[in-house]
């Protein structure tokens, strides 16, 4: 985020788009709540009739995977109408003649057509988001999970430049993240491209700093992203995984590629506290301890590095991930001897120059936001302050690619995935509590394709895509627009990610899970 | 510049300044000195209506409630004078008429702003002998108890639901004496919009409202706890586990955290009892002949290195890959990269969630 959630509690518009917070970031969603209360404008871009939606003063219906030709039009709209921030343009930023080149084929009637939305709203969220000093932009998986996420996160930020909502307070654009630590997991470089701090590792003065920290020799060669991983394990030249802490097997999009290259393996370990669907196809299983069970740290989606503390001793012989990963290391010849994590976190503040002014002893006192080059700065809740970390900022037109598969004659509906606010992709499915009150996967259908293929609550509906099949009870809603399907993918017992799409963004790599078409029936058990 | 209007006065004999608009409750604090107070909270609205913290100003003929007065220039305040006292005593023994009395065995023992009242101001019994009610306990749902019968009305769930939680579930129903917080329709929270983000149990003053879970397994006094941060979604938000005889019983508010103050959502406050899942696996494993078989650590970490070394060696530093976890702490990720790029010799690590 390159605000912080302070702000969103006090701007003055929030436009989210492709984003649940109410179910996928709960105490968010009340931040924006009490926002609303206080007046802001609320703008929504979703497919289906979210909680916030409903409370929206704009609410943008558009067709799943159609961001780009919307944000396109908006421009457009702003453009045309004079209401982007020229000062800001001027002095802050480059290459708005490429940005109006590509927008200028995004007439309203054209993007009214592609998006399905009524070109009357779309003036009008344009002319609202662009006229309000103080707005903000939130958006979450929605957007990046499509074919098109990379250009959809540079699109949104061609937008929030346009209008100068950049680089104050109480405005920015806000990727809200997933999982609890997915922004700490890239901080400290769980990425094949970049090492602690983004790096980049084909750098040669950056590779010769690690390499003369860890005292080995280390390699430059970009390093695989997790699909690649598992096409090179069905190719094999990938022959052995060791996968901590994730169940790409329920969690990724299209499980049976991910299951055939989890089954060419030679060798797989797992270290996980439960045996996960994909934990049943290794050949070690080891062990790890919960949360509850360690120190260490957490960084949140506003970069706010909290401390997790050790609330009790691991719990029969598991042991914290970075013990036991250590213990490997020194088995394997490359002695590692930490006493605790602080140590750990001691050698990232090293290495890493954004949380080089981190410590335990400040951590106790306060979180700190990154970048917090020295020990005596104070952090830094908002980014882009004055200038961008590269000096100016870069326009860059991009342009509508439909999703990489739609609804045809034999697939004819959209099947869309996302979060509930019951659940959390695999963890909460060992929580006796959450599980008693929210049992089932229940798929969300339109009543009027419930009564097409006569389908009533109690019954089961069988969906089916190009990649696989599953069963699940349902719930009867207009909250999903006619032709969709939504469903989260939280079940061992109903995969929904046999059905998803294994296309990815050919930049991030991240899966398609919104967008994919399927067909249904009323399921009848033989 | 002249600063916005302060204005001075005196409470207990102590002089204070404080900006315009400054409750007398909020000056009192700001003098160090507190008021009791049963249906106040500072992130509330003011509802004014338990009278505890009533106090007695010059120049007023009945005793105000200090948390909707506003202090005005040369106002003199008593908060300890007998009238107040003798007013308070008289609010508990209204509260005690209607209320069971059973501490010895309630949850909130030790922590119910009632009890503590009760026995700083020492009333014991009550001249109020009228009928108490007997509400069915509300317990139908995984997280949260309501006894009625220990409610005060004193409405903090009812407005942090709307205030806080946007929720709006709970309300005043019924009259005078039979008045009761309920939702819509009287239906239990199961049945109604609620959310279970438990932001009314933790306001609640007294025992009606209780985190299902917590119930028996350990008093205020024997549960240590410990500030973390929740490890479900990116929000970050903070909370207290509560932790007696090393097993986590559950997880109370923490109203110094940062992000969240004492909000969380039902994830975070009711999600972690998957720490002491029976399905917790607890040794290492090994697979000998497609079952996984108990194992020691020495055999599993001995395998695991062999193998590791072997395949590097037979097919070279790029046949192993590795996924860290947007769920394990930054500390962990590190040494996983760190282990495959210094270790295995490659930069075959990513996570599942690039998002
Ligand atoms: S749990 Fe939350 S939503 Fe439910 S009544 Fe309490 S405050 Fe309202
Ligand atoms: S349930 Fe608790 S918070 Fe709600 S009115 Fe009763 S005593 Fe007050
Ligand atoms: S309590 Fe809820 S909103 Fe807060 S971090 Fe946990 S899951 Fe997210």
């Amino acid at each position: 985020m390159t605000n912080s959630f302070k702000d969103i509690e006090h701007t003055n518009l929030i436009f989210l788009i492709g984003s649940n917070p109410t179910e996928a970031h709960p105490i968010l969603g009340v931040k924006m709540k009490k926002a609303i209360r206080n007046g802001a404008k609320l703008i929504v871009a979703d497919p289906r009739r979210t909680e916030m939606a409903d409370l929206a003063d704009i609410w943008l219906p558009l067709k799943p995977g159609t961001d780009i030709p919307l944000l396109n039009g908006i421009m457009h709209i702003i453009l045309k109408e004079g209401l982007w921030d020229k000062e800001f343009v001027e002095n802050r930023t480059e290459n708005l003649e490429e940005l109006k080149k590509t927008v200028e084929a995004y007439p309203p009637e054209k993007v009214a057509e592609i998006t399905g939305i009524h070109v009357e709203l779309l003036y009008q969220a344009a002319r609202l988001y662009a006229s309000t000093k103080d707005a903000s932009i939130s958006y979450t998986l929605g957007i990046t999970e499509h074919v098109t996420g990379t250009d959809n996160v540079i699109n949104i930020a061609n937008l929030a430049m346009l209008t100068g909502h950049l680089g104050r307070e109480n405005v920015g654009v806000n990727p809200l993240r997933g999982q609890n630590n997915v922004q700490g997991a890239c901080d400290v470089g769980g990425l094949p491209d970049v090492f602690p701090g983004y790096q980049k590792v084909f750098v040669p003065e950056i590779k010769e700093k690690f390499t003369k920290a860890w005292g080995v020799e280390l390699s430059g060669k970009l390093g695989l992203t997790i699909p690649q991983m598992f096409d090179q394990a069905i190719e094999g030249t990938i022959k052995g995984m060791y996968i901590m802490g994730e169940d790409p097997l329920l969690s990724d999009p299209d499980a049976s590629h991910v299951e055939r290259g989890l089954n060419s393996l030679e060798f797989l370990v797992v270290q996980d506290l439960f045996m996960t669907e994909t934990a049943k196809l290794a050949d070690v299983f080891l062990p790890a301890s919960s949360f509850a069970e360690k120190d260490g740290t957490f960084t949140n989606s506003e970069r706010r590095v909290q401390r997790v503390r050790k609330a009790i001793d691991s719990i029969g012989e598991s042991k914290p991930d970075w013990m036991i990963i250590s213990e490997l290391s020194t088995r394997m010849g490359y002695e590692m001897n930490y006493t605790h994590p602080s140590k750990i976190f001691e050698e990232i503040a090293k290495l890493t120059p954004i949380y080089a002014g981190i410590d335990y002893e400040r951590l106790e006192k306060k979180s700190l936001q990154w970048p917090c080059p020295t020990k005596d700065h104070p952090g830094t809740p908002i980014l882009h302050v004055g200038a961008f970390t590269k000096g100016k900022g870069t326009f860059k037109g991009v342009d509508h690619k439909p999703p990489a598969e739609v609804p045809d004659e034999e697939y004819p509906f959209y099947l869309s995935t996302g979060r509930r606010l019951y659940h959390y992709n695999v963890t909460t499915q060992y929580s006796e509590s959450l599980t008693e009150y929210h049992p089932d996967e229940l798929a969300m259908i339109h009543p009027k394709d419930a009564e097409k293929i006569q389908l009533s609550k109690e019954d089961k509906l069988k969906v089916t895509s190009r990649r696989g099949e599953v069963v699940t009870a349902i719930e009867i809603t207009d909250r999903v627009a006619e032709g969709t399907i939504w469903m989260s993918f939280h079940h061992k017992d109903v995969p929904t990610n046999v059905l998803t799409n294994g296309a990815f963004d050919p930049i991030t790599l991240t899966g398609e899970y919104k967008v994919a078409a399927v067909k249904i029936e009323k399921y009848r058990a033989e | 510049m002249k600063k916005m209007s302060d204005v001075t006065l005196t409470i207990d004999g102590k002089q204070i300044k404080v900006p315009s608009g400054t409750t007398v409750m909020q000056a009192a604090e700001k003098a160090g000195l507190s008021i009791p107070a049963l249906c106040y909270d500072p992130e509330l609205s003011i509802a004014g209506s338990c009278r505890m913290c009533v106090v007695e100003i010059d120049g007023m003929n009945n005793l105000p409630t200090s948390c909707s007065t506003v202090a005005t220039e040369g106002m003199v305040v008593q908060t300890k004078s007998k009238p107040v006292i003798e007013a308070r005593k008289m609010v508990l023994e209204l509260y005690l008429a209607d209320h069971p009395l059973d501490c010895m065995t309630c949850q909130k023992n030790g922590n119910c702003l009632l009890q503590k009242y009760a026995y700083e101001y020492q009333v014991k019994d009550t001249p109020f002998k009228e009928n108490k009610h007997r509400y069915p306990i509300e317990d139908n749902n995984p997280f949260i108890v309501r006894d009625m019968d220990k409610c005060i009305n004193c409405g903090k769930c009812i407005r942090v639901c709307d205030e806080v939680q946007g929720r709006n579930v709970l309300q005043y129903a019924y009259r005078g004496y039979d008045t009761k917080v309920t939702t819509a329709m009287d239906v239990p929270l199961i049945e109604s919009e609620c959310v279970f983000c438990g932001s009314c149990v933790a306001v609640c003053p007294t025992g009606a409202l209780l985190e299902k879970k917590m119930i028996g397994k350990g008093q205020s006094w024997e549960v240590e706890k410990v500030k973390t941060t929740c490890p479900f979604c990116g929000v970050g938000c903070n909370f207290d586990l509560n932790v007696r005889d090393g097993k986590v019983i559950g997880v109370t508010s923490n109203p110094e955290s940062e992000v969240n103050g004492r909000h969380l959502c039902v994830k975070g406050r009711f999600g972690t009892d998957y720490i002491h899942h029976p399905e917790r696996i607890t040794t290492p494993l090994i697979k000998k002949e497609g079952v996984f078989v108990e194992a020691s650590w020495d055999e599993a970490l001995d395998l695991v290195s062999k193998k590791f070394l072997a395949m590097k060696k037979e097919y070279g530093n790029e046949s192993i890959g590795a996924l860290s976890s947007a769920r394990c702490t930054n500390e962990e990720n590190y040494v996983m990269q760190k282990f495959v790029r210094a270790v295995i010799g490659n930069n075959n690590i990513d996570h599942c969630a690039r998002t």
